[in-house]
């Protein structure tokens, strides 16, 4: 299996060329280079699948393999840094999930970001960013994870800001970065925490055994009335909260949606957004074991922002946005799903719910992404109410855009319901709370995301500058493939794959839960049809009925303002402007005295340089003349 | 015998003529003429201290023919550098010779 190092080596590889050479390639060549390398690593991905869960003897449950890893850093007999490769069922999942959705917005790109300028660079950056989330998934060691994820954070800043001559995109990439940065502060001292008492980077050694060693080693050790698992584990989790997009660190990923929509299809909907949940799932024993109350945590905010990003989903009018928002809601289900889920496999099937509904999602997302992407690609604008009546036009982005509707409303056969279902059982099993808060969101999901296939798709007749056209092929081709994706994915034993011990779980579709999803998603299709297919006034006249909780919701519910205040008014004027003041004042000022002291007595004494040098032998002769006198008299 | 202080005398003349050539006049070669008054005081004052508190030794006076040697290395020396001065500027003028000020 030690090919298995190519997949992420492959991309780093077409980075380097496309960033050292790209620009003497014409753009299509450039195109097709990082296009062909991502079909390799697609390729040896799905054979890893294949080899690991099929072709690798196994009794009884998956076990985790480091095909690959090498010492990289020794600090100490204990304490070593390697870099590798680890395969177990969450890793090679996600190998194929990144891969694949990866080759399908490089192909898409192709046709998408045609003509564009920097072309070349936009190859390179998305060869950069496959290379860093694959190195994430596959590391074997907590600090490689930690390298990763700092790669992606700045891979998506790269790729957010590629228009950087817009203000407001690279406003947007600064935004995302600091955020993420932010939240990565905490994951580096979780981790920093984690690594002093255990002294291990090594996940494997930190999940063996049901975490024991972390339990063992940090037993007794408390900070502030938390145990410092717990410590350590919150401040993890507030990493992956940040990269995931959880309140409140959600703030950066609607702006994320200023970089080109395939971007947005592959980082901030299908891979980079799910590595906090990735991360927890990494984890998981620990969390289990170690920290059950961070975990129960983790249930609280995922439910809390599910509900949250749907309700504002609802009233976004840039149907990018409506996707970003979407994509939080669906992310905190899986947080939720983790939250609620226990070890092993009577209590476990909320961490393979959780990851059944990444793998499922990411499909079908990044088809609502790329369905957009053609649709903006069509009518050259972001917003609702330039569109309608587009079936006409882009019969067959139509029926994929309707497909991934289907799939994330949760209606059967399309891969969401299946995903869902088990999340909502798995919910119900724990929590009836977030069972039912989590029942409303369903609901919401359904109704958002109709709302916006309405007004795109149906609605009023717009006019047109240009008559709208269907994509290109390029552009279909993978619209098609994750579309087909999206049907059949849902069919996927996949609770024979992945699980939070490795061991098969048996699990069956859960009808009373099932069929109440359903139906509150019929209800919302229903709702959203009844308002938005004749595209009438009745929505405006609801919206204004609503009055002030309306505004709050479409202005995100001022969290924006909220972080704005905390950041400028609060942390700028009472720490920063007076850390600036002392820095600018005391610090400077003491270093320009210095200097400005030189500089006066040197001008002050610098005439007696003149040149002249009768002058020098006359204060020679004077200055002698009163020492001798001085010896003399005194 | 002649008393030692009208040497003395003398020789502090000489040194104070040569300093007030040295300081007020302004030629180069006038300076150089000066400083080798200023030389000569101090070997007369040698030769006038040997003679009168160490009558059996000679140093003093084998110290001022080393002075007379030196002061001849010297004035080679300035002169060259006089002739120099002269061939760049036109000039041995001592208040135009400032340009290593700037």
């Amino acid at each position: 299996m030690e090919f298995t190092l190519l997949i992420p080596a492959l991309p780093l590889l077409c980075f380097l060329f496309l960033g050292l050479a790209g620009h003497k390639l014409c753009p299509r060549a450039a195109g097709l280079v990082g296009t062909l390398s991502m079909a390799l690593s697609t390729a040896l991905a799905w054979a890893t699948a294949c080899i690991y869960f099929f072709a690798t003897p196994h009794a009884g449950g998956y076990e985790q393999i480091v095909p690959m890893a090498t010492d990289w850093l020794c600090f100490s007999q204990r304490l070593v840094i390697s870099v590798g490769v680890l395969l177990d069922p969450i890793s090679v999942m996600m190998l194929v999930v990144i891969t694949t959705v990866s080759l399908m917005v490089h192909i898409y790109s192709l046709g998408y970001m045609e003509g564009e300028r920097g072309f070349q660079r936009y190859y390179a950056f998305l060869s950069l960013f496959s290379f860093s989330m694959l190195g994430l998934v596959v590391a074997p060691n907590i600090f490689q994870m930690y390298i990763f994820w700092e790669l992606v954070g700045v891979s998506s800043y790269l790729l957010i800001g590629f228009y950087y001559t817009k203000p407001s995109a690279v406003a947007a990439s600064k935004k995302a970065f600091i955020v993420t940065r932010f939240a990565d502060l905490g994951f580096l001292v979780g981790i920093l925490v984690l690594s002093y008492y255990t002294g291990t980077f090594d996940l494997g050694a930190l999940t063996a055994d049901k975490g024991s060693l972390v339990i063992a080693s940090t037993a007794g050790a408390s900070f502030m009335g938390l145990s410092v698992a717990s410590w350590a584990m919150a401040l993890i989790f507030m990493g992956g909260a940040g990269k995931s997009a959880m309140f409140p660190l959600h703030i950066w990923l609607p702006d994320a949606m200023e970089g080109p929509t395939p971007v947005s299809a592959l980082i901030h909907a299908a891979t980079m957004v799910v590595a906090g949940v990735y991360l927890v799932a990494r984890l998981f024993p620990v969390y289990v074991f170690a920290a059950p109350d961070v975990l129960q945590m983790i249930g609280y905010i995922g439910a809390f922002t599910a509900l949250f990003a749907a309700v504002i989903a609802v009233t976004q009018t840039d149907i990018k946005r409506v996707l970003a928002f979407s994509t939080i809601s669906q992310i905190a289900y899986m947080m939720t799903a983790l939250g609620v889920s226990g070890y092993g496999a009577q209590e476990g099937p909320g961490y393979m719910a959780s990851m059944f509904h990444l793998f499922t999602h990411a499909f079908f997302k990044a088809l609502l992404f790329l369905g957009a992407g053609a649709v903006i690609h069509a009518v050259h604008s972001n917003e609702m109410a330039e569109m309608g009546s587009l079936r006409k036009y882009m019969p067959v982005t139509n029926i994929v855009f309707l497909i991934a509707c289907l799939a994330i409303a949760g209606i059967p056969p399309f891969s969401g319901f299946f995903s869902k279902d088990e999340i909502l059982a798995a919910a119900f099993e724990h929590d009836k709370l977030l069972f039912g808060v989590l029942w409303v969101v369903a609901g919401l999901t359904a109704f958002y995301m109709f709302r916006l296939y309405y007004n795109i798709f149906w609605g009023r007749e717009r006019q047109y500058h240009h008559k709208p056209h269907e994509a290109s092929w390029m552009m279909l081709a993978p619209l098609v493939v994750l579309a087909v994706l999206t049907c059949v994915t849902g069919f996927i034993p996949f609770a024979d794959f992945v699980s939070s011990d490795g061991a098969p779980l048996h699990t069956h579709i859960e009808w009373p839960i099932a069929l109440s999803g359903i139906a509150v998603a019929l209800v919302g299709i229903f709702a959203a049809t009844l308002l938005y297919r004749r595209g009438g006034d009745l929505p405006d006249r609801i919206a204004a009925r609503l009055g002030g909780f309306y505004r709050a919701t479409s202005r995100k519910f001022y969290m924006d303002e909220l972080w704005m205040f905390v950041t400028k008014k609060i942390i700028f004027r009472l720490i920063s402007t007076p850390i600036a003041w002392f820095d600018k004042h005391v610090i400077d000022g003491t270093m320009d005295a210095i200097g400005l002291s030189a500089h006066r007595s040197s001008s002050a004494i610098k005439g007696l340089q003149s040149g002249k040098v009768q002058f020098y032998a006359w204060i020679f002769v004077v200055g002698a003349l009163v020492i001798a006198i001085w010896q003399l008299f005194f | 015998m002649i008393p030692m202080h009208y040497y003395l005398i003398l020789s502090a003349a000489l040194f104070f003529v040569g300093v007030y050539g040295f300081i007020a006049r302004k030629n180069l070669l006038a300076v150089l003429i000066s400083v080798e008054l200023v030389l000569n005081a101090v070997e007369i004052n040698f030769c006038v201290f040997n003679r009168y508190l160490y009558p059996q030794q000679m140093e003093g006076m084998f110290f001022s023919l080393f002075g007379i040697a030196i002061a001849a290395a010297e004035t080679a020396v300035a002169i060259a550098i006089i002739m120099n001065i002269y061939r760049n500027l036109q000039n041995i003028d001592v208040r135009h010779i400032d340009s290593l000020k700037h």
